[in-house]
């Protein structure tokens, strides 16, 4: 666990400063492949038991691997979470927006500049929202529920509808 | 109804089993169930079930996320995408900047839904060409419209035509690989480029501009648009937009990205951001945070003595004439006018002073917005916002039709936006199908009918795996290049190997 923590943050710190390399380390959290290549070779993370809220309001209850990302987790059970994962983990959009407890939230880890700008997009943005892919299943989260902001009539925000262009 | 009915359970069993054990419901499904048959043998049988039948007029991110939707929805619903193009995905493929390849991995989603058993691709179909939506509407239950946004705002000044003077559409689509952008031959032998507009797409072509080639290099931009930026001069990029830091349309990544642009650095006016620090607080976090990056290139002047290149925000001026060389033949400065603000926030109006500013250049891009067409005289259009009028999704006063993408809520929005909106006319779309305001009851042909009349005309359709086919062998001269694919730029090569 603590060694994931680690290549996680080297992940974001390399990003940060090494521009160069942003294609290759941003390929490296990719979670639906080579993330899982790096937990298979630890140890097998305990399970811990995770609920998520979809756009409907429905709960689905799952057992997920310490280390998983919440993305992870959503795309292997097949969750029922519409367009979840768009740019599969890569900090590219921000379509795992999931919305936690103050409680749980103010556990996390810290969130790094490229997720803010990412969660900066995302519609009914709160002050309790992370990207699923990167938040990281560890051992104090279990029984915690996470939300999938509701799906809204409209759902772009003002700011985002006047991007492009 | 009954048997309509257990048909459906049957199609969903089948599916499911079909992840895990292909070749067993393979089997299965041909003997059960017609809807889930491979494209071609159901075709064949499509005349014994009345399933509804949908058609997607374009093949980017709108058509694929609607066609998702639909799909994954009702397990009886057959869904065609028809897409002028030989190649599909649209502006993901020849919008999204060469160095954002992670934004591209949307294509891997399409690519699962393309594959789906009830979906298939016409490419090289041009709809209100080689068919109409007329005729479209005879086929199907439905037709989608989701043909994006392929005319251009003009800026409406002289000297427009001017060489050297482009639209962001054009160029982007130049270094994209677009084949109707490939004549485009910029002349990038300036020092200081002008792009007007400040949205993502004037941020692609700055970055794109002043990127290393080293970093290029590695992307999917063509080999001849990065020969012309092998030979470029272009060391200064100003970014122009007719109202103030508050009111800035790019996001955050882009700037973000340029800031992070090696050898280079900003280049702004501190004047511009005068008061600007007083207002942050009460700012929404979104343009808080935005607005505090940009302050923060006033602060930091980073880069030293490597630093050749610069690129800067130009705030309050709007284009009034380009300025011709000598000869008259190219372009040499534009003309701004001179912009005050009148009022406060996202709504704040530029208003001219009067006064004027001319800036020296040798390239001029465009970068005002992209807008949509109207496709055909049948199909509803509104000449003021340039899309297809619609309720949800629901074009307004005819039955049938519906609208996703920029076509239906114009040229704005991310990707996710796309996603959110398309999903949203795919629930319309289904809404209407339980309640019966969109009648399923009747038999309708699909594509067999519409393949029949291409046929007449003489127009072979680029299936899917044929686009594999034009996939594989980019990939394939890419890697020679260490690229991650060297796209074909020409029409006529990409049917050739679509069909060798
Ligand atoms: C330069 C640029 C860069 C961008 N970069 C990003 C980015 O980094 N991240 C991000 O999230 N979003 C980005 N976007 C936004 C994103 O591309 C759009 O949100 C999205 O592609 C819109 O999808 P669409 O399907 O409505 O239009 P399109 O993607 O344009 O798809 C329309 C399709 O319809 C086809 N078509 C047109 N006419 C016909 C016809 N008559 N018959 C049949 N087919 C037809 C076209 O060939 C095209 O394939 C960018 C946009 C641009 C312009």
């Amino acid at each position: 666990m603590a060694l994931r923590v680690c290549v996680r943050s080297l992940i974001f710190s390399t990003r940060v400063q090494l521009w160069r390399e942003t294609l290759s380390s941003r390929t490296v959290i990719r979670p639906f492949s080579r993330h899982h290549e790096l937990q298979s070779e630890s140890s097998p993370g305990s399970k811990v038991l995770l609920h998520f809220v979809n756009q409907n309001g429905t709960k689905m209850s799952v057992m997920a691997t310490e280390g998983e990302s919440l993305l992870d987790i959503v795309i292997n059970k097949n969750l029922q979470i519409d367009g979840f994962g768009a740019c599969e983990g890569t900090l590219a959009c921000s379509t795992c927006h999931l919305i936690f407890d103050e409680s749980v939230y103010e556990r996390l880890e810290p969130v790094a500049d490229e997720e803010l700008d990412m969660l900066d997009l995302a519609y009914g943005l709160t002050k309790m929202s992370r990207l699923g892919c990167q938040v990281i299943v560890a051992p104090w989260m279990n029984d915690m529920t996470v939300r999938v902001p509701l799906g809204v009539k409209d759902q772009r925000v003002p700011q985002e509808a006047k991007n492009k262009q | 109804m009954c048997l309509a009915l257990s048909r459906l359970s049957e199609c969903g069993i089948m599916r499911n089993i079909k992840r895990s054990f292909m070749p067993l419901s393979r089997l299965l499904q041909a003997s059960t169930c017609p809807a889930a048959l491979s494209s071609s043998a159901r075709r064949l049988v499509s005349g014994c079930a009345s399933s509804p039948k949908v058609c997607i007029v374009g093949g980017g991110a709108a058509g694929f996320y609607t066609a998702q939707h639909l799909l994954k929805a009702r397990s009886d619903m057959v869904v065609d995408i028809y897409e002028r193009l030989p190649v599909p995905f649209g502006l993901v493929r020849f919008g999204v900047a060469p160095d954002h390849p992670e934004v591209k991995n949307v294509i891997n989603t399409f690519t699962q839904t393309a594959q789906h058993e009830r979906c298939s691709f016409f490419g090289n179909v041009g709809v209100g060409m080689d068919i109409s939506v007329e005729e479209l509407k005879n086929a199907y239950h439905a037709v989608v419209l989701s043909y994006g946004a392929d005319g251009n705002r003009s800026m409406r000044v002289s000297g427009e035509s001017l060489e050297g003077v482009f639209s962001a559409r054009d160029f982007v689509g130049w270094y994209n690989g677009l084949p109707s952008n490939q004549e485009l031959c910029p002349d990038l032998s300036c020092e200081t480029a002008v792009v007007l507009g400040q949205g993502n797409v004037a941020l692609d072509v700055a970055r794109i501009l002043l990127s290393p080639l080293d970093y290029l290099k590695k992307t999917d931009i063509t080999e001849q648009a990065l020969q012309s930026l092998k030979a470029s001069r272009v060391n200064r990029v100003l970014i122009v937009g007719r109202r103030g830091p508050l009111q800035i349309a790019c996001t955050i990544k882009e700037v973000r990205e340029m800031i992070n642009l090696p050898e280079t650095k900003a280049d702004m006016l501190p004047s511009d951001f005068e008061g600007i620090a007083e207002v942050l607080k009460g700012l929404p976090r979104p343009r808080k945070r935005l607005t505090e990056l940009m302050l923060m290139t006033l602060k930091v002047n980073e880069g030293g003595q490597n630093t050749c290149k610069r690129w800067g925000f130009r705030f309050l001026r709007s284009p009034v004439e380009v300025l011709p060389d000598a000869d008259g033949k190219k372009v040499a400065g534009i003309r701004l006018a001179v912009n005050k603000l009148e009022g406060s926030g996202e709504e704040a109006r530029a208003l001219p002073t009067g006064q004027t500013q001319d800036v020296e250049c040798g390239l001029l891009i465009s970068s005002i917005g992209y807008k949509s067409l109207p496709l055909d005289p049948t199909v509803p259009f509104d000449p003021r916002t340039f899309t297809v009028p619609n309720n949800m999704g629901r074009v307004l006063h005819t039955a049938g039709l519906y609208c996703s993408g920029w076509v239906k809520r114009g040229p704005t929005g991310v990707i996710a936006t796309t996603m959110n909106d398309s999903f949203e006319t795919a629930r319309t779309l289904l809404k209407d199908a339980a309640s019966g305001t969109l009648d399923l009851s009747v038999y309708k042909a699909g594509a067999q009918e519409i393949t029949a009349l291409l046929k007449t005309r003489g127009v072979r359709a680029v299936s899917f795996s044929e686009w594999e086919k034009i996939n594989s062998e980019e990939v394939r001269r890419g890697e020679a290049l260490g690229k991650p694919r060297e796209k074909v730029l020409d029409v006529k090569e990409m049917l050739e190997v679509a069909w060798s």
